[in-house]
């Protein structure tokens, strides 16, 4: 079977040794598609266990949910926090992919950086961190990225206006005469 | 340009006008414009200068993307709050004499983007001389509102600029201005950014 003919799913043997190397550790899937919701303090050696043993060499996407007021009804996933980060795994050998989803309540805001692993963690780290407030440790440059610098809100976060709080309003106009 | 019956004992190619009318003679007919495309509306623009329309027929085709080379500022798409400060900036480093012409509906109210990050309507924090509605509009109404500023030029430009200098004569042009739900008014300044 070559590569563009393989299922996109996840080999049960990567689950297996997920659940021997995490002890809290929920499994769902939707659809042929797999996710896992790992405890915080255990992400990292969780993520190390899949890429190097795994050989998810490839991090797709790191995005993030904010459930403020969210019911949550689907015991598949014990949701242990207002944010929801999610990371896409995919492995260019064997085409298996890997939803892997990390919990974070305020206000612990910090989850291991990834971009030790993957490179490519980079900029998507910096943009849920623009977005939502979450802070990755051991991030080598954790900066805004798509709001100004001066920027001080989160503006994906539920509780944010989406009118904004008069920050596009907040400049300098320029006359005529001054000009 | 209104041009003065020759007078006896001047020879037929001399005409007479006043300063003030020569120059804007001399200045719509040559409209530098800087395109400040950001969006759908540039693509448009673009086929403004292109050979099916031809702004070149109106004076205006020479593009210039250095705002020191430019007389016309034309925001085609949505400015976002990032932006903005350079827009203000490019807006600045252009010489007097110079217009700005908001094209669609985008530049001139934000459009349908009426979130925290897009500016609603660049008349805000800097001049417009016209706006050009439409989503994004027709190449003809971007030519339209061009022969408009030209008759603009004509009829009120002075050798001198005076007709800038007047910042009242620009505030009548404005559209809205604050609006009471999120305006300056209920500006509240955010707390300080968390640590990292």
């Amino acid at each position: 079977m070559t590569n563009d003919q393989a299922p996109m799913t996840t080999a049960p043997a990567t689950l297996d040794a997920l659940k021997n190397s995490c002890a809290e550790l929920a499994t769902s899937e939707f659809r042929g598609q797999t996710r896992v919701v790992i405890a915080k303090g255990q992400l990292l050696a969780a993520m190390r266990l899949l890429k190097n043993d795994r050989g998810f060499d490839l991090l797709v996407d790191v995005t993030c949910v904010d459930y403020l007021n969210y019911r949550f009804d689907d015991e598949r996933c014990p949701a242990s926090g207002r944010f929801g980060l999610a990371y896409l795994l995919a492995s260019t050998e064997t085409n298996e992919r890997l939803t892997v989803r990390v919990f974070v309540d305020e206000p612990d805001l910090e989850v291991p950086s990834m971009v030790p692993l993957w490179g490519g963690a980079n900029w998507m780290e910096r943009e849920v961190y623009d977005m939502f407030g979450v802070r990755f440790r051991g991030h080598p440059d954790l900066r805004r990225i798509l709001m100004p610098d001066e920027f001080t809100s989160f503006p994906l976060r539920k509780d944010y206006p989406l009118q904004g709080r008069g920050e596009r309003h907040n400049f300098h106009r320029i006359e005529r005469a001054e000009a | 340009m209104a041009v003065a019956q020759p007078r006896h004992g001047l020879p037929d190619n001399v005409v007479v006008t006043k300063l003030d009318e020569l120059a804007n003679w001399c200045r719509k007919n040559s409209l530098w414009p800087l395109p400040f495309a950001t969006a759908c509306c540039g693509i448009e623009f673009m086929a403004t200068g292109a050979s099916k329309y031809d702004i070149a027929r109106f004076g205006a085709e020479a593009m210039r993307f250095s705002p020191r080379q430019a007389d016309l500022l034309i925001v085609a798409g949505r400015v976002v709050m990032k932006m903005l400060p350079v827009l203000q900036r490019i807006w600045q480093q252009m010489h007097e004499p110079k217009w700005c012409i908001s094209m669609g509906a985008c530049a001139s109210t934000g459009g349908v983007f009426d979130n925290y990050a897009v500016v609603q309507g660049i008349d805000r924090f800097i001049p417009v001389d016209i706006y050009i509605p439409g989503c994004p509009p027709r190449p003809e109404q971007v030519i339209q509102s061009v022969i408009d500023l030209q008759d603009k030029i004509q009829r009120e430009g002075t050798i001198g600029g005076e007709e800038f200098e007047v910042a009242t004569r620009q505030q009548t042009k404005r559209a809205l201005q604050e609006l009471p739900l999120y305006g300056r008014k209920a500006f509240v300044p955010p707390p300080a950014p968390p640590s990292i």
